[in-house]
């Protein structure tokens, strides 16, 4: 598959000369949180910088994908306002769902609830919508308790914007595939060192999905195909069979 | 400085000398008390059969066939442990009930009153068994830990030999399965081996929760030094119209006044360690309680207790009329910080009390933590507890599953769905788990999409034929480049998730 040259370099460790705004100290210091590997390529600091805000746009994978790398380096993570949030699929991205505190319902009021969450969260998504007033001085409460704020949605000048240009899955086969591999196609644009827009295709999926181990039942292919329970048992271990194997 | 010298009195089992207590079940049969499917508490005779807790039920049932087993509630077990904590205040005032089983009493009162602390335990446990039937050990130590582990073994432990009491005891002994797990692979076996590990390696190598368990094996005092005696105007007070004289009603009536209580520690950044819990009836009957927790208690915790303890009073008091007035005052409270030094490491201190401030101005039910569990749809794998709960796995999530999808939706739904074929007819799911034909629409909200490609369908549940069983199963489309979960139940096609 095709992925642009900036992001593999990335991942590399290698970035242009023009994105060095940030030096390793920051990384050593906790200013920098630490994001997935081809998501470093897409923002200026090479992370999350603490007191930043970033707005998400296009895909809850690509919000949920952007809070793993640090929760599994022990951050916290609070995602305000999103109570159809799919946990498992942010437990499947990497998410370190013990650190993930889920405000689903603020309130009518949900300025203090959110000020409050940037006062000791790390890192802290809302899906929202909010009057632009409120919204600034969110960020201006971020930038000064050095949390991270993540808007889901439209948000007044964030200091980086990501939107999902398109998500896409490896195809389907009318039964006999699975969904597996996802590719998010990410533009990031911004403020700043992150203004020249970039473009990633980040992929998700293939080896870090751990396959369910599936209960293959005793053979009974030769039993008529109507027999009960069993069959699901043989079509799900049949599934299983197909699905180690490489694509 | 205050003698932290303690008297610890505990009924051995007591989950399962309840729930024998309650049902009329003689002691001779081997039981236990599972919660979920891990027994918790096993009598002797099981023990002897081999059951031991943290089994799994069906194993302990396959080992000893004749075991009877009851579910786990502790509301029951605090409703038959009051009269027993009724006992040991007769002789020894100023008690707390760290949990059902188990009272603390500062030691100084009735050792000074009775002569020696073997003489003082001795007239308890005579006491408790006149006058409830039930057997019970004391011990005695300079920590409430190791106080419970002598009194496990009915032993007084001189003043200042505590240490060399936990020394030779093993680490199991530490209630942390996964910490004693790890102390073991790296050879330390005692608690004595653990407590030599000097205190910050023991905080940079395993982490904050560990500190507080290595401070247990060291004999040094359960809480931080700083706890203070809290302001009166932090109490809070609840007089009922109706008197409260039914177990539901004092149900409602606790979480009410808990929450208060927690707000008003939640505004403060306190937290409470020991709760004092009075109530006056109609006839001016003064009732009072302290519960003495061993971490800061969570709003939940506060509830909990509070319904515990009017459960206790309501059923086993003979009262003559209902409770009119109801107060819950924190006797110790501790800066909320240490609210973390038990439950997480010290870079977590923040973002409790942050949590905490938020389930002040929206509830308990406010801020949820998500919990792994076992299953195969993407709901049914992810169980909510409000935060400060415990986050315990109730089905286990590395059984096999079959149907358990690969991916999970980052988006879920529940909105009625259309799926069609080419001609306009609706696509079912045959008793085979087939399609009956081959998808081309699929309709969600009024709007209509191409499907170029599914997959599936996958049972819902494993007795899929079964015919008591609703038929369900799953299915992925793709449609106009978006991939969605699907679910048919009941006949009819529902929006579970979408991948986006």
């Amino acid at each position: 598959m095709s992925r642009s040259a900036t992001a593999s370099l990335s991942e590399l460790g290698v970035n242009p000369a023009s994105e060095l705004t940030s030096t390793t100290t920051d990384h050593a210091t906790g200013r920098v949180l630490p994001v997935r590997g081809e998501l470093a390529g897409l923002l200026p600091w090479g992370g999350l910088r603490r007191g930043s805000t970033v707005s998400v746009g296009g895909s809850t994978s690509l919000l949920l994908a952007l809070l793993a790398g640090a929760t599994a380096d022990g951050c916290w993570a609070a995602v305000v306002g999103l109570p159809q949030l799919g946990v498992l699929a942010a437990a499947e991205l990497g998410v370190a769902v013990q650190r993930l505190a889920l405000v689903p319902r603020p309130g009518s009021d949900p300025g203090p609830v959110i000020a409050a969450l940037l006062d000791g969260i790390d890192l802290v998504a809302v899906a929202c919508p909010l009057p632009p007033s409120l919204a600034r001085r969110l960020t201006a409460r971020a930038r000064q308790r050095k949390a991270v704020l993540i808007a889901f949605g439209a948000w007044p000048s964030p200091d980086v914007e990501l939107t999902a240009e398109s998500v896409s899955w490896n195809a389907l086969d009318d039964g006999a595939e699975t969904l597996r591999r996802q590719q998010i196609a990410v533009r990031s644009g911004g403020r700043g060192s992150a203004g020249r827009a970039k473009n990633v295709l980040l992929t998700f999926g293939e080896e870090e999905i751990e396959l369910p181990l599936v209960a293959g039942g005793p053979d009974r292919s030769d039993e008529p195909a109507d027999a009960g329970p069993d069959r699901a048992d043989e079509l799900a271990a049949r599934r299983a069979t197909t699905r180690e194997q490489p694509a | 400085m205050k003698d932290p010298r303690l008297l610890a009195v505990c009924c051995p089992d007591w989950p399962v000398v309840a729930a024998c207590t309650a049902t009329g079940t003689a002691l001779h049969v081997p039981v236990a008390v599972v919660d979920g499917n891990e027994i918790v508490s096993t009598s002797a005779v099981a023990r002897k059969e081999g059951i031991r807790r943290a089994m799994r039920r069906r194993a302990a049932e396959a080992m000893c066939p004749e075991l009877v087993t009851f579910e786990h509630d502790p509301q029951r077990d605090a409703r038959f442990f009051e009269p027993v904590a009724e006992a040991v205040e007769e002789l020894a005032p100023g008690i707390e009930v760290v949990h059902p089983g188990l009272v603390a009493v500062p030691a100084r009162g009735p050792v000074g009153y009775f002569g020696s602390a073997e003489q003082a335990a001795e007239r308890i446990v005579d006491h408790i068994a006149t006058h409830t039937g039930t057997e019970a050990q004391v011990g005695a130590a300079d920590s409430l830990f190791a106080a419970t582990k002598a009194a496990h073994r009915n032993m007084i432990v001189p003043p200042g030999r505590t240490p060399e009491f936990l020394r030779p005891l093993g680490v199991h002994e530490l209630d942390a399965p996964e910490l004693v797990d790890l102390l073991r692979r790296l050879g330390l076996k005692t608690l004595g081996a653990f407590a030599d590990v000097p205190e910050n390696a023991v905080a940079t190598r395993f982490g904050g929760p560990a500190t507080r368990q290595h401070r247990l094996a060291r004999g040094v005092p359960e809480r931080p030094l700083d706890k203070r005696r809290p302001a009166p105007e932090l109490a809070v007070t609840e007089t009922f119209d109706e008197p409260v004289e039914r177990v539901d009603a004092a149900a409602f009536a606790a979480k009410l006044l808990s929450e208060r209580l927690h707000e008003n520690l939640a505004a403060r950044s306190l937290a409470c360690t020991r709760l004092g819990i009075h109530a006056r009836t109609e006839n001016d009957e003064e009732l009072q309680r302290v519960w003495r927790a061993a971490e800061p208690l969570t709003p939940r915790g506060i509830a909990d207790r509070v319904r515990w303890q009017l459960d206790g009073w309501l059923t086993r008091e003979r009262l003559t009329s209902g409770i009119r007035t109801l107060t819950l005052e924190p006797v110790e409270v501790v800066d909320g910080t240490a609210l973390q030094l038990g439950l997480w490491g010290h870079d977590d201190e923040r973002a409790v009390r942050a949590l905490l401030h938020v389930q002040g101005l929206l509830g308990p039910d406010g801020v949820l933590t998500p919990v792994i569990d076992g299953g195969r749809g993407p709901r049914e794998q992810v169980r909510l507890v409000p935060w400060g709960d415990e986050r315990t796995p109730t089905r286990n999530p590395d059984h096999p599953w079959p149907g358990r999808l690969t991916r999970a939706p980052a988006t879920l739904a529940d909105d009625p769905a259309a799926l069609e074929d080419e001609n306009g007819r609706e696509v079912g799911v045959t008793g085979r788990l087939e399609l009956t034909a081959q998808p081309k629409k699929l309709t969600i909200r009024g709007r209509t999409r191409e499907v170029t490609a599914w997959a599936g369908p996958w049972p819902v549940d494993e007795r899929w034929w079964a015919p008591d069983r609703h038929r369900a199963a799953r299915v992925q489309v793709q449609a106009d480049d978006q991939a969605f979960l699907l679910i048919r139940r009941d006949q009819r096609w529902f929006l579970e998730g979408v991948y986006d």
